[in-house]
């Protein structure tokens, strides 16, 4: 009797500490609304997303985040171009062919990439990539989006590489043997089968990659240049929402216009990431009933 | 097992408690605000505590509108500012019973600066206007190579940008393909790097890897800020919430004392003594 009450407290207490982050989250969603809404009696929907030019310390301001939102998809994309053929085929290397020993050997090594400080990468970008960048294509400045792209991309690899390879290896067995039993060799059994069978799931670790890159803050401060302009070029500096919100939050006055620009970006975000994730989650979704 | 981990638990927050109280007898000062600011408070706040172990003084960063926005808030004692305070600030705070009282602590010139290879040594305040709103963009225009003019500029609302658009740019706009950069380290460092680059800094923050320019004349020192003849200078605050009494007090005096200003002077600002 008494056991039993005590498992029932153990139970609820749990239960209270799991409710903890629903609680975070609805806080933080709270004051996102709250925080960010108000630029628009300020600006209209269309100027503030539309709009070419981020003033917002002016008099008259100007709060155009196209810039900023460009900026984040175009350094976005140059991170996935890099992540997305490195992670994915690490993953296939990882569980089809690696030997088990250098397996043990690579697999720790990508995870720890996710383990490093994003301000470690941003300082290695700022003294090692930026420099390199600089000199090996000639340009004026090592600090734009082709270095910044570089750097999330190697951000992004753990995150594609170990969600991909989970889904390679819970391909069930009998798919491939049937294709041997057809005749395929390895490299057609893991191109034609394998793979394409595990597509859901390296969706999935695309698009949370994505999102790594998307909100990554610290790295892409320091070393995509930062200017607020809509980007053209790899080559060019460019600004991110996640940049502008943290380099600029700290300075403002709290509750002006510029503030609750910042919030409104910050709400961007979250919408794009919190869609990102919800999209992932689909996938999984239905991948998990294809298998069945 | 559980039960020891329990009473372990409730030691640690009974001496937790008492460590409070007796730090409480002793005085806390709380300083918050601009990262400009920090270093001065934070080494001024350290020798302060040698002779005086009683006091406990917590220095933090942060910004200088989130310094403000907690001396509003009652949060902290002292806030750093490396901008006076905005009107809308000061009515805010009045509405809420603070009155902030300003004390200009130190001298901030900001030096604009170039690669060290770079022929041009010297501009005009109205050239340098030109080269960060986009009028100029080839140093073949000022006497320089034919080299395309790499922009830096700080945050757009970092204490330093701030006193830079107002004292340099004249409140224009700067350029929107200017890079950013959150701090006076970067700039100089992505300056030492780039041929055809400019930007500014404090003038703490100079060093021998990049060439500062003589501007309308002045070259930026310790003594023309001082004099006033240096055109890009600022002063830096601390505010306290109405006359300071107490630790506040002592506080203060102290950073405006001989010692605390020799502190200034060491971190790179002109000391007004």
């Amino acid at each position: 009797m008494k056991r039993a009450r005590k498992e029932n407290l153990i139970k609820r207490l749990f239960c209270l500490f799991s409710l903890f982050s629903i609680v975070f989250l609805l806080g933080i969603v709270i004051v996102l609304f709250k925080e960010g809404l108000p630029i628009f009696k300020v600006t209209s929907f269309g100027k503030f997303f539309f709009g070419k030019f981020w003033y917002p310390t002016y008099e008259p301001p100007d709060f155009g985040i196209l810039p900023l939102l460009l900026g984040s998809l175009w350094v976005t994309a140059g991170a996935l171009i890099i992540a997305v053929p490195l992670g994915v085929a690490s993953a296939v290397y990882i569980s089809e062919v690696a030997h088990p020993k250098i397996k043990g050997l690579i697999k720790p090594a990508i995870e720890l990439l996710a383990g490093v400080p994003s301000v470690v990468y941003g300082f290695f970008g700022m003294v090692v990539v930026a420099p390199l960048v600089q000199k090996f294509f000639g340009l004026p400045v090592g600090l734009n989006a082709l270095t910044a792209s570089i750097l999330l991309g190697v951000m992004a690899i753990p995150t594609i590489t170990s969600i991909s390879e989970d889904a390679i290896s819970s391909v069930p067995k009998s798919f491939k043997e049937a294709s041997y039993a057809l005749g395929a060799n390895r490299w057609e059994t893991t191109v034609k089968v394998t793979v394409p069978s595990a597509a859901g799931g390296i969706s999935t670790a695309i698009i949370l990659g994505m999102g790594r890159a998307i909100g990554e803050t610290m790295t892409v401060l320091m070393v995509a240049g930062g200017a607020a302009v809509i980007p053209r070029s790899f080559f060019q500096p460019v600004r991110t929402m996640t940049a502008t919100i943290a380099a600029e939050m700290g300075e403002t006055v709290v509750g002006s216009e510029h503030f609750h620009a910042l919030f409104a970006i910050a709400l961007v975000l979250f919408v794009l990431t919190l869609s990102l994730n919800i999209g992932a989650d689909v996938l999984t979704q239905k991948f998990r009933k294809r298998l069945r | 097992m559980k039960r020891m981990i329990l009473q372990g638990l409730l030691g640690l927050f009974i001496l937790g408690l008492i460590a409070q109280g007796v730090c409480a007898e002793g005085g806390r000062l709380v300083i918050q605000g601009s990262t400009t600011v920090l270093p001065i408070a934070q080494n001024c706040a350290e020798t302060f505590m040698k002779s005086h172990p009683a006091a406990d003084i917590s220095v933090r960063g942060g910004g200088s509108g989130t310094g403000i926005a907690a001396l509003i808030d009652g949060i902290c004692d002292v806030a750093d500012s490396s901008r006076p305070m905005k009107k809308k600030e000061i009515l805010k705070a009045n509405e809420k019973g603070v009155n902030p009282e300003p004390y200009v602590v130190a001298m901030d010139g900001i030096a604009v600066i170039v690669h060290s290879s770079n022929p041009v040594n010297k501009l005009t305040l109205t050239q340098i206007k030109d080269i960060y709103t986009g009028g100029i963009s080839n140093w073949s225009e000022l006497g320089g190579g034919n080299q395309k003019i790499v922009v830096i500029s700080r945050d757009v609302a970092s204490g330093t940008y701030e006193a830079f658009g107002k004292l340099a740019l004249k409140k224009q706009r700067v350029r929107p393909d200017a890079l950013l950069q959150a701090s006076n380290v970067a700039v100089a460092q992505t300056v030492k790097r780039a041929k055809g680059a400019i930007g500014y800094v404090g003038l703490g923050y100079l060093n021998s890897q990049v060439k500062a320019l003589v501007v309308d004349g002045v070259k930026p020192s310790v003594k023309t800020v001082l004099s006033g003849t240096y055109p890009i200078s600022r002063p830096l605050f601390m505010y306290t919430n109405g006359k300071p009494k107490g630790l506040t007090k002592d506080f203060i005096e102290f950073v405006l004392s001989e010692e605390g200003q020799k502190i200034v002077g060491k971190q790179g600002f002109v000391s007004l003594k």
